[in-house]
């Protein structure tokens, strides 16, 4: 199928994989060569007068992205043959305004009604309509209730609603509104200088702000055709596994506590909040915000910082192995997690569900692994893979990629090159893509630098291919066990929402 | 899990010693906080996070508040799960446009006496979102705020000194690090 594109017409100075603008009946041709499987979706989205997709193809051996002028404000829908397109289309019709042919699903999904605004992105913004009642989807049946969750959640955690529909405790239906904290960060890059998009790209998902800013850097660098320099490029991975241990520790501890064990997640809390210690003693910040900046990076590790992540890797393998013992080894823990939210491997490849989500449930991508990107083509690492899909698959494979983090923090301090930390930015058009494994999964920058500045930036959150697998998880679930699902997936409102 | 236990109770506890309460912060909530309300809380606060916009890095330390390190229980400073059970509100994000009415109900859900308190950057003034057309601004443009704690986010240390501080002013007597915390 890429081949098939590759007669397109080819964009001068997009990097690192082509972008080539096809026509309507090529794009058609994507469409169904995704929903065939033939190829995966790795993004979608808009801009003023064009969409574009990027996709990998099934043996994740080559990737492209594929652009379609729509200068009639309409473009041929994906989602109507390809359901996980449904929402991104949603979201450039309420964005742009551009209206996607045939989208089985016409509801807005991040406008809400109440930006003032509509299309607040496009070529023109138009004046709001007034907000209307959102339709949720229908369940019909006998002795069905509903349950509205949300927006605001009992626990401390993000915004969002869902609507249960039930028969006893039996979850019939679960349908998801989101969009509420939808910050307009894509408005705000654009137009904005390279260093202040970057703060943006940081604040998209506070969980993973290292990983976003180190796929923001790569697809700059890519657009600029420059390369950080190498001892840059070890620490960025060093901070990106520290991100995520803090979060595979604290997720695996939290998937414990909505089981009501509380004990591991006393214990998971201790090893994370020694990681966010180690991290602001080395770097200068908990979350390690900020730290890495395009051209490089904004702090060097020195030797006692060195020193101090080596004695935390030497506390941390002693003290994580008795913990799995305890998740493993607690019957009534493993009773809560054992066949609940089973992910079918069929639909995690449909939606080329990323990260663990995807890996629970046989889909074997890792970002790290391919595209790939240094230093991780010269250390080793095992990519944990496992075809249950239910709620202890997913822990499973974190508590493997704990182990694997583990192994790569301790070959990164061994091989770290020496040398400065930061280059300047040459002054140059481009566009440019990275594509950056964080926790959670694969996150997507695509952008476009034109006279020093971002004139559109795209960022595409793992969550937006797993919230949607969540619905088809939690059905014939008890309504007590969605806490434990939804925390096994751990899917983010904010990067979602943008 | 025996030996877990075990080791829990022959090794020494985790916990940080408590920070004193931030003077900036107590100098704001003075005025906020009158001696009948202090006399109906004694020393205890319920608190119900709302998260009216933000990236979810504030809600990362507000979790670690929780840990064993900072343990905020032993205050008598505990999250609740309904705004009707609070007696403040801790506030994260800019508040967006699509969030506003979700946090104005919190507010009005909860009983009086309340206080509110905003937490990071974002929350004072709408921070780096603050131009942004789905946007308001900070937690003040919809609800009174009692207490700012900025950074971005806060450290949990620094959360620690702002609600000891508002457990200090809202307490009838005693100041906090006198009373046997800990």
């Amino acid at each position: 199928m890429i081949e098939t594109v590759s007669k397109g017409q080819r964009v001068e100075g997009h990097r690192p994989w082509p972008r080539i603008v096809v026509d309507a009946a090529t794009w058609n041709a994507a469409a169904t060569a995704l929903a065939e499987g033939q190829v995966s979706l790795a993004g979608l989205w808009g801009e003023s007068e064009t969409v574009h997709m990027a996709v990998t193809d099934g043996a994740g051996r080559a990737a492209a992205v594929i652009s379609l002028e729509c200068p009639d404000g309409r473009f041929p829908s994906v989602g109507r043959v390809h359901p996980p397109a449904i929402r991104l289309e949603r979201a450039i019709a309420d964005l742009f305004g551009l209206l996607p042919e045939g989208l089985p699903d016409v509801r807005p999904w991040l406008d809400h009604g109440r930006w003032g605004v509509r299309h607040p992105l496009g070529r023109r913004a138009e004046s709001a309509r007034a907000p209307a009642a959102y339709r949720f989807l229908a369940a019909e049946g006998e002795s069905l209730h509903q349950i509205p969750v949300g927006p605001v959640h009992a626990g401390i955690i993000e915004p969002g609603h869902f609507r249960f529909t039930a028969n006893g405790e039996t979850v019939v239906r679960l349908e998801e509104r989101l969009g509420y904290v939808h910050k307009g960060i894509e408005g705000l890059a654009a137009g904005a200088d390279i260093a202040h998009a970057a703060k943006l790209a940081g604040r998209t998902s506070g969980d993973s702000t290292v990983a976003y800013a180190m796929a923001y850097a790569h697809a700059v660098e890519a657009a600029l055709a420059v390369a950080a320099p190498p001892r840059a490029v070890w620490l960025r991975a060093l901070m990106a596994e520290l991100e995520r241990l803090a979060n595979h520790f604290g997720d695996v501890g939290a998937v414990c506590n909505d089981a009501a064990f509380t004990l591991a997640h006393a214990h998971f809390g201790v090893l994370r909040e020694s990681v966010l210690r180690v991290a602001d003693a080395c770097f200068g910040h908990r979350l390690m915000r900020d730290r890495i900046v395009p051209g490089g990076l904004a702090v060097d590790l020195d030797d006692e910082g060195a020193a101090s992540i080596r004695t935390l890797i030497g506390e941390l393998d002693r003290r994580f192995p008795p913990l799995v013992e305890l998740y493993d080894n607690t019957a009534s823990l493993k009773d809560r997690t054992f066949g609940t939210g089973v992910l079918n491997q069929t639909l995690a490849r449909q939606f080329g569900a990323g990260g663990f989500v995807g890996r629970a449930s046989g889909r074997d991508f890792d970002a790290r692994r391919w595209p790939g990107y240094a230093p991780y083509d010269v250390l080793e690492f095992k990519v944990p893979v496992l075809s249950t899909g239910d709620v202890n698959a997913r822990v499973w494979v974190r508590i493997e990629e704990i182990r694997q983090s583990l192994s790569l923090i301790g070959q990164i301090l061994d091989r770290l090159p020496a040398g400065m930390v930061r280059v300047e930015l040459p002054p140059r058009d481009g566009e440019g893509l990275g594509l950056v494994e964080g926790f959670r999964g694969d996150i997507l920058v695509w952008l476009r630098i034109v006279g020093g500045r971002i004139k559109r930036c795209h960022l595409r959150d793992p969550s937006w291919f797993q919230w949607p697998l969540l619905e088809a998880v939690i059905e014939g679930n008890i309504v007590a066990d969605f806490p434990l699902c939804n925390k096994s997936f751990n899917c983010s409102y904010s990067g979602h929402d943008l | 899990m025996r030996k877990i236990l075990f080791e829990s109770l022959v090794s020494d506890p985790l916990t940080e010693r408590p920070p004193s309460p931030d003077d900036a912060a107590i100098a704001e909530l003075a005025a906020a906080v009158d001696r009948a309300a202090r006399r109906r809380l004694g020393r205890s606060l319920a608190i119900r996070e709302v998260d009216a916009g933000s990236c979810n890095g504030c809600e990362l330390e507000i979790h670690a508040l929780n840990n064993a390190f900072y343990d905020l229980e032993r205050f008598g400073i505990r999250f609740v799960a309904s705004p009707r059970h609070a007696d403040v509100l801790l506030v994260t994000g800019p508040v967006t446009k699509n969030m506003r009415e979700a946090l104005e109900r919190t507010f009005r859900s909860t009983p009086d006496p309340k206080w509110v308190v905003a937490i990071g950057d974002c929350a004072v003034d709408g921070g780096i979102f603050v131009d942004s057309y789905a946007v308001v601004g900070g937690v003040s443009a919809v609800v009174p705020v009692d207490l700012h704690i900025r950074g971005c986010p806060p450290t949990p240390m620094a959360m620690l000194k702002g609600l000891l501080a508002l457990l200090d002013t809202t307490s009838d007597g005693e100041p906090a690090r006198s009373s046997g915390a800990g």
